[in-house]
């Protein structure tokens, strides 16, 4: 359900209302593309806050990286407490769950920041 | 009146010079208690201070000696004279020179060694290649190799912060329930490490130090071992250890619950749990029982 998505609707408020964590971002400037399954998302980064939101489908989408897996994995991820192997970024990539694309260097230089982004939809209440 | 606030932790620390690889040295080594003589061995990219607990368990060092140093270009060790002018690449056989050199150094006999990650991997090769020098051998986070699964190169170059990258690399390996405390003290010492330090260690994790064709050698008649896995751990993975235990013949080891890749920095109480029955498991094997 579109209504429910919560990278749609809540992440934005979600990372911005992080005082710290917009902070950690303050020289993060870029668009990346998340791919749920199916689902595609661009999402807008200016000075550590999440500035837009957009879901898919695209026609020409233009991004910087993307951050690509089964809408199955990022279910387990985004769980309140995932299981070993679903529990990070970097472990959905060991296990080939999750391909990282393009120019990587505003993810590499901002891996913290884009681990605690991406953290948000297992807070309580967040639906997917 | 009240007692002061203040207090000494029962570690001391000392500096050690002594060629390794034909260059003179300067090593900071620490430790704590007295008896059965335990060297401890950190990860790569890292440092000793990852055993401060260890280093403070009152029933550990009642009957250890806790000893713990930081290898050439980490922590407080310096890295050799003229190290502006080369990459570091840690090799097994430099590893092993390194440990060996600090255990005579200190003139120890037959100590326990216990290393997590890079270190668990040096022990099989301690055990295996110099078993008469050691009293027993503990991997913490052990594997026989471990392919790499990200560019390395993201962790040295001058467009990126180290340190900001090098904790973020790890920061997943730290279990998802351990301390907020000691999860961000973990990632301190991340931040902290030299530009290529960590990379240079894992030439030896990913590259030079795989051993899997020989662990099965391992002769634990000769050096005990016993291998602690935390659950979390993505980059020696618990299939990694089940690996090792059925190849070596004798081994024995657990999966740490709620455990990550650095058991003794990011959970300490827990990893103390597991760690004691151990220690004094391997004492009295060392002492023939």
């Amino acid at each position: 359900m579109q209504e429910d998505d919560f990278i749609l609707h809540r992440l934005a408020d979600a990372v911005n209302r992080q005082e710290r964590l917009v902070w950690r971002g303050r020289h993060l400037n870029t668009v990346f593309l998340l791919e749920c399954g199916d689902t595609a998302y661009l999402i807008a980064v200016q000075a550590g806050r999440i500035e837009s939101v957009r879901r898919g489908p695209f026609v020409m989408p233009r991004w910087q990286f993307a951050l690509r897996a089964a809408a199955a994995d990022w279910a387990q991820f985004w769980s309140p407490r995932p299981a070993p192997g679903f529990h990070d970024l970097m472990a959905l990539v060991k296990f080939r769950r999750l391909r990282a694309e393009g120019d990587l260097h505003p993810l590499m230089s901002h891996l913290l920041y884009f681990k605690d982004v991406l953290a948000c939809p297992r807070a309580k209440g967040a639906s997917l | 009146m009240n007692a002061s606030p203040a207090r000494f932790e029962p570690i001391v620390g000392r500096y050690l010079h002594l060629p390794l690889g034909g260059r003179p040295q300067r090593i900071y080594v620490e430790e704590a208690g007295s008896g059965t003589p335990l060297l401890c061995l950190h990860t790569a990219g890292a440092d000793s201070r990852q055993y401060r607990a260890v280093m403070n368990d009152p029933a550990i060092l009642e009957s250890f000696r806790v000893i713990a140093f930081d290898l050439p270009w980490h922590g407080k060790s310096s890295p050799p004279e003229g190290w502006q002018e080369e990459t570091y690449r840690l090799t097994s056989q430099d590893y092993a020179e390194a440990i060996i050199a600090v255990a005579d150094a200190l003139a120890l006999d037959r100590p326990l060694v216990m290393g997590c990650s890079i270190g668990g991997r040096i022990v099989l090769h301690l055990a295996l290649e110099h078993a008469d020098r050691f009293g027993g051998a503990i991997g913490l986070q052990s594997g026989a190799h471990v392919d790499p699964y990200y560019d390395l190169e993201w962790l040295n170059r001058p467009d990126v912060h180290g340190g900001e990258v090098c904790a973020g690399i790890v920061s997943g390996l730290v279990g998802p329930g351990s301390p907020e405390k000691h999860r961000w003290e973990t990632l301190w010492h991340y931040m902290q490490s030299g530009p290529g330090v960590f990379k240079g260690d894992l030439h030896f994790y990913t590259a030079d130090g795989d051993i899997r064709d020989r662990v099965a050698g391992i002769d634990t008649q000769r050096c005990p071992l016993w291998l602690l896995t935390g659950e979390y751990d993505y980059s020696c993975t618990p299939e990694d250890t089940e690996f090792l235990a059925g190849r070596i013949a004798g081994s024995q080891w657990q999966i740490m619950e709620g455990m990550g890749h650095f058991p003794m920095s990011e959970d300490p109480d827990r990893f103390l749990g597991y760690l004691r029955p151990v220690l004094a498991q391997a004492a009295r094997r060392r002492q023939g029982a």
